[in-house]
């Protein structure tokens, strides 16, 4: 009994910092935003009760349906296409190729770069006149590439590309998960005649699932909050805001229009989004899952 | 005699396949980099030659002193080495405070038994779920009260009182750990805190390193923190000021602009090369165990 309660006493003084920094810098402002959800506010004056308004607002705001669709539609291209391109990566890096860690140390560094240098790095890249990647298209035979970052149906694709680019992350997690499939099993997929792909589809998919899951959640929580990348690449979500994703309208409600109340109830949305969709795709893909 | 010759031509083949494809891939990879190095160190002019010029016709190291001193007659002092002092002083803290409280905090969750322990750790894992917008406007607010709003302290205290993620990577650790040791030395009469100081933390350095690394990549580049909490120009840190540089100089001189986003690449290509090792395993590890 001594022991326990000195044990008790030990382990809350040993999380005692995670304790005061959840109530703190989580459960707290989590609340307060709740509240400031559900009022008119300003930071110059008291907050106003009015009740479920900001929600209302929100359903017959055609701008937050327009960041909403464009945050949507991104997640929509970007993840699949993520998931498809890291997974191939990572089966190609697994045929225990000569030259793995320097193959994969180039696949990884580009998702090192620091947001602001990949926003430079791309604004160049990607310049209608002056860009390398035009300059190529133009070399082969293209004689009107898209002005990417100037034209409203190719600023989406172009940070879809660049969302490929920083695809090492998600690709040594997969070669991980690949190197921990045991050999034999796809030895006796063999002895029963499967082939390449049939290995893939019967054998590797299944047991990388946990980690497909894995990246597929971090993906979801991720793509909903994107916020840096196109605050700096496209201000306002321009051109015809195209770009404009969810957490840049929800910054520019709270800091260019000083509607705080409106910005809570938006991040209450997005969290609500994020742990339904959390939620669902736990569901969905235990079924599916493979835990060894 | 023919089977295993013709198998041994395919597998040839096929492995030649492979390391083709692997070449292609890895020149797309490399390029936009070996691009942004090119640019930062040639004339302006050369920066919008069609044909593009890959070796600059003289190599202009000084363009990253440039990008370093621009505007530094107006401002009094060098934007980019102001930037980058606060950057650095930012980062060591964020990474100490990540690792001293989350090395406790996962002590306590991985090898101490008290009540309501694992619901605490479910809840923590689901704090993954907060999206940092949702409190960025009561934060704010509470930081505004505390009067640190212009200073560094919203960035770097909250670093000192734990963070779900690398709470769960150290607990997940610890728990490897086996506990004959600890257990031995609890008989001993030694206390909680000695075992964990002399027992586990020297044993979980490569987990404590990975941490390290990550906080380090996070402190790095925040973007959105500074731009919430930073005010005066002169304690902007790096990615905020390189974006106001940006956007200041309408993003014409492209060769200064590329310097000085490699001056806030190089420290991170630098780190990953000598913990190379540390990197790959330290993601490897939060996928496979998740």
């Amino acid at each position: 009994m001594k022991k326990a309660s000195k044990e008790t006493i030990a382990g809350l003084a040993f999380a005692s910092p995670w304790i005061i920094g959840f109530c703190v810098f989580l459960a707290y402002p989590l609340l307060q935003a709740l509240y400031l959800s559900l009022t008119d506010y300003n930071t110059l004056n008291a907050p106003v009760w009015v009740g479920f308004d900001n929600y209302i607002d929100l359903f017959k705001d055609e701008l937050f349906h327009k960041s909403l669709v464009n945050t949507f539609s991104f997640a929509a291209f970007s993840l699949p296409l993520s998931m498809i391109f890291g997974i191939s990566l990572a089966l190609l890096l697994n045929n225990q190729v000569k030259g793995l860690s320097l193959y994969r140390a180039i696949f990884y560094v580009p998702s090192l770069v620091p947001m602001i240098s990949l926003a430079m790095l791309w604004l160049w890249l990607f310049n209608g006149d002056y860009g390398i990647i035009n300059i190529a298209l133009k070399g082969i035979g293209i004689s009107n590439p898209p002005l990417w970052l100037s034209d409203a149906n190719w600023s989406k694709p172009a940070l879809v590309v660049m969302s490929l680019w920083g695809v090492g992350n998600a690709m040594v997690i997969y070669l991980a998960g690949l190197q921990n499939v045991p050999v034999s099993l796809y030895e006796s997929a063999e002895l029963d005649g499967a082939g390449p792909f049939r290995k893939i589809w019967l054998v590797t998919l299944p047991l990388l699932s946990p980690v497909i899951q894995f990246n597929l959640i971090m993906g979801i929580i991720g793509s909903l909050q994107v916020f840096a990348l196109p605050y700096v690449m496209f201000p306002g979500g321009a051109p015809d805001r195209a770009t404009y994703f969810f957490a840049m309208y929800l910054w520019d409600s709270a800091f260019v229009n000083q509607r705080m109340g409106y910005a809570s109830a938006m991040g209450w949305v997005m969290f609500l989004m994020i742990f339904a969709l959390t939620m669902v795709s736990i569901k969905l893909s235990d079924k599916g899952v493979h835990y060894s | 005699m023919a089977k295993p010759q013709s198998l041994s031509t395919r597998q040839m083949l096929q492995t030649a396949g492979i390391h083709a494809v692997l070449i292609l891939l890895s020149v797309a990879f490399v390029f936009p980099l070996l691009w942004m190095l090119s640019t930062a160190i040639k004339p302006l002019d050369e920066t919008m030659v069609n044909p593009p010029q890959w070796i600059p016709s003289e190599f202009q190291w000084g363009n990253f002193q440039e990008a370093f001193n621009y505007n530094s007659d107006t401002l009094g002092y060098s934007p980019f080495l102001q930037y980058g002092l606060n950057t650095i002083a930012l980062t060591l803290l964020i990474v100490a405070g990540t690792v001293i409280s989350n090395a406790l905090v996962g002590y306590s969750f991985a090898c101490l038994k008290w009540p309501g322990r694992e619901v605490a750790f479910g809840l923590t894992l689901a704090t993954m779920m907060v999206p940092f917008p949702v409190l960025m406007v009561p934060l704010f607010d509470l930081f505004q009260r505390f009067g640190w709003v212009g200073t560094f302290r919203p960035l770097w205290v909250p670093a000192f009182f734990g963070s779900a993620f690398s709470i769960y990577l150290l607990r997940q650790f610890f728990r490897s750990i086996p506990n004959e040791l600890s257990e031995a030395a609890r008989i001993d009469g030694c206390s909680e805190w000695r075992i964990f100081w002399q027992i586990i933390a020297p044993l979980s350095k490569p987990a404590l390193a990975v941490v390290a690394l990550f906080s380090f990549n996070g402190a790095w580049n925040d973007f959105i923190g500074p731009l919430l909490y930073l005010q005066d120009q002169k304690s902007f840190t790096l990615a905020l000021g390189l974006q106001a540089y940006q956007s200041q100089a309408g993003g014409t001189p492209w060769n200064l602009l590329m310097a000085a986003s490699l001056i806030v690449l190089g420290p991170v290509l630098i780190l990953f090369f000598f913990a190379q090792r540390l990197f790959i395993q330290g993601i490897a590890v939060t996928g496979i165990k998740g």
